[in-house]
């Protein structure tokens, strides 16, 4: 096992960690905090198997990975962006998904 | 990396310093200036770890780990090619010294503006 | 044997701050330990031995996102909405994860041999591209198309971003206002700081061309330093309307639509670079497009125009 397989197995480690945190967090931020998690490992799991062949990274896959990076943190601005705007109307969590505590009163 | 313009070699410092002939005394203080590097980071985290209050980790934090950092780049300096490289070496560590003295200030003085108490024993 | 203990010791660095990240508690704590995962990938990628991407990791998804989350944090904190309630479904998520982590790995071993074609086809095309980094060639040159696209992209995001903000606040400065004292000490920060960032964003930018760096490292450092201006309380930040920074945020975009026209016209196709032509339309579409993004992801992270809280009306 050399360099290649341990960073390319721990990037799917960190993509597996990513959609849990999608799935599992209820808090919307933590939500974008995932998806920035997922994307970030599929472009380690890519770039690493850009390297498989030849001397060092291929640059077409190097490439199109900084176009990405750029493009996520695009979208993580116009989520985060919902996510506040969200909050502001209901609160920080999905309607569905928010804790079921009994409320002392109803504000509305 | 393929390149078009082939770089011209220039020897290490490291190697300038002494006989190119097995450890070059170059390596050797690059080795313990790393080595020193190490122990004041590991002191600033044990002060993150330990110490009881935001002000004192600050504390172990701002001046152990950038004396840490310095040693560290000391270390590098001399497995540099070229005085450009150096320079460029010394430049991090003046930046990364304004920094974190600014973000300190500044978690120090919200810190004590949320009413965090200075615990003196 | 070294390598691979330091790349063990990488990985499982990165494990342990990603799953900080995910299932720490309280969101300011997540926050903190992605910004310190985000370094951590940088220096996965520097590993690889891609460079440049290691520095656009490193500007981009460990620096502008960890402000981006910060600053969002700050926002909901404001209105007492980022109290963390926990997580839920936890079972049905971990399943869903551990099956996409070992799909990636069973993947991972059942690649195939990868096609050097491609690659031996960019190494001879190379030296007629006009400038020695080969990602630098592939992004402004070979497929330069796609880099107009995410400028194009870019700008619809912020678009889009704008159309958050509520009606009333339309007119307003962009984000909230910044309340550093005017002698403290991020003021003198943000005071040292900029110079330093325009002449380093400006030499990644032309370093980009033979050696390491590119339009996206430098116009990100740009937009850094632009954005701790703004939040030292140094300069405001614009409003919608203002012409200057709309000629700027299009200003990419434009020139290369525009040299990719001229190409069209003269060279026999959209976006087709001669040899002869090929350094100097590149630098041409490098310095509009650094201009550009420095502008559109400092509006990006400091988010859409709020309402007047009390003074900040219209001047």
């Amino acid at each position: 096992m050399n360099g290649l397989d341990i960073l390319a197995l721990s990037a799917s480690a960190l993509v597996g960690l990513g959609i849990y945190g999608l799935l599992a967090a209820r808090h919307l931020l933590r939500r974008v905090l995932a998806f920035n998690l997922v994307g970030s490992g599929l472009f380690l799991w890519f770039g690493a198997a850009g390297a498989c062949g030849g001397v060092g990274v291929d640059p077409i896959p190097q490439a199109l990975i900084i176009t990405g990076i750029v493009v996520a943190l695009a979208a993580s601005a116009l989520g985060v962006a919902l996510v506040v705007a969200h909050a502001r109307l209901s609160g920080p969590t999905l309607p569905e998904e928010a804790p079921c505590d009994p409320e002392p009163d109803s504000g509305s | 990396m393929a390149r078009a313009i082939p770089k011209k070699p220039r020897r290490p410092l490291s190697a300038a310093c002494g006989n190119s002939a097995g450890m070059a005394w170059g390596d050797i203080a690059s080795i313990g200036f790393t080595a020193v590097g190490l122990v004041f980071f590991v002191a600033g985290t044990v002060g993150l770890i330990r110490f009881p209050d935001v002000f004192s980790r600050l504390h172990a934090l701002t001046k152990a780990d950038n004396l840490g950092l310095g040693f560290l780049a000391l270390g590098l300096a001399f497995q540099a090619p070229g005085w450009t490289e150096i320079a460029m070496l010394a430049m991090v560590w003046a930046l990364a010294l304004v920094a974190a003295g600014t973000a300190a200030q500044m978690v120090a003085r919200a810190a004590l503006a949320e009413g965090e108490e200075d615990e003196r024993p | 044997m070294m390598a691979l203990s330091f790349d063990l010791a990488l990985a499982a660095l990165l494990i342990v701050s990603a799953l900080a990240a995910v299932a720490g508690r309280g969101l300011f704590r997540a926050v903190i330990f992605f910004i310190v995962y985000g370094v951590l990938v940088a220096l996965a990628w520097a590993r690889l031995g891609a460079v440049d991407v290691a520095l656009a990791e490193a500007a981009i998804g460990a620096g502008l996102t960890g402000v981006l989350l910060l600053a969002a944090h700050g926002r909901l904190r404001r209105e007492g909405l980022e109290a963390d309630p926990g997580a839920g479904g936890q079972g049905f998520a971990a399943i869903g994860g551990a099956g996409v982590a070992l799909a990636l790995g069973w993947a991972w071993f059942a690649l195939p041999e990868p096609a050097t074609a491609t690659r031996a086809a960019l190494d001879s095309a190379l030296p007629d591209a006009g400038v020695g980094n080969p990602v630098t060639a592939v992004l402004l040159n070979f497929r330069s198309f796609d880099t107009l696209l995410e400028s194009i992209v870019l700008l619809a995001a912020l678009v889009a971003l704008w159309m958050l903000a509520r009606d009333g606040a339309w007119r307003q400065r962009l984000g909230l206002p910044q309340h550093a004292r005017p002698g403290g000490v991020l003021a003198s920060f943000g005071r040292v700081l900029p110079p330093l960032g325009l002449l380093f964003g400006a030499f990644l930018v032309w370093s980009g061309a033979d050696d390491n760096g590119g339009a996206f490292q430098g116009g990100t450092v740009l937009a850094a330093s632009l954005l701790l201006a703004m939040m030292a309380g140094l300069y405001l930040p614009p409003r919608i309307g203002e012409r200057l920074w709309q000629s700027a945020l299009v200003l990419g975009p434009v020139v290369f639509i525009a040299c990719g026209l001229v190409g069209a016209l003269v060279w026999g196709g959209f976006l087709v670079l001669p040899p002869a032509y090929a350094k100097g339309v590149i630098l041409a579409i490098e310095t509009g497009l650094t201009i550009s993004i420095a502008a559109t992801l400092a509006l990006l992270v400091i988010g859409p125009p709020e309402q007047a809280h009390n003074s900040g009306g219209a001047a």
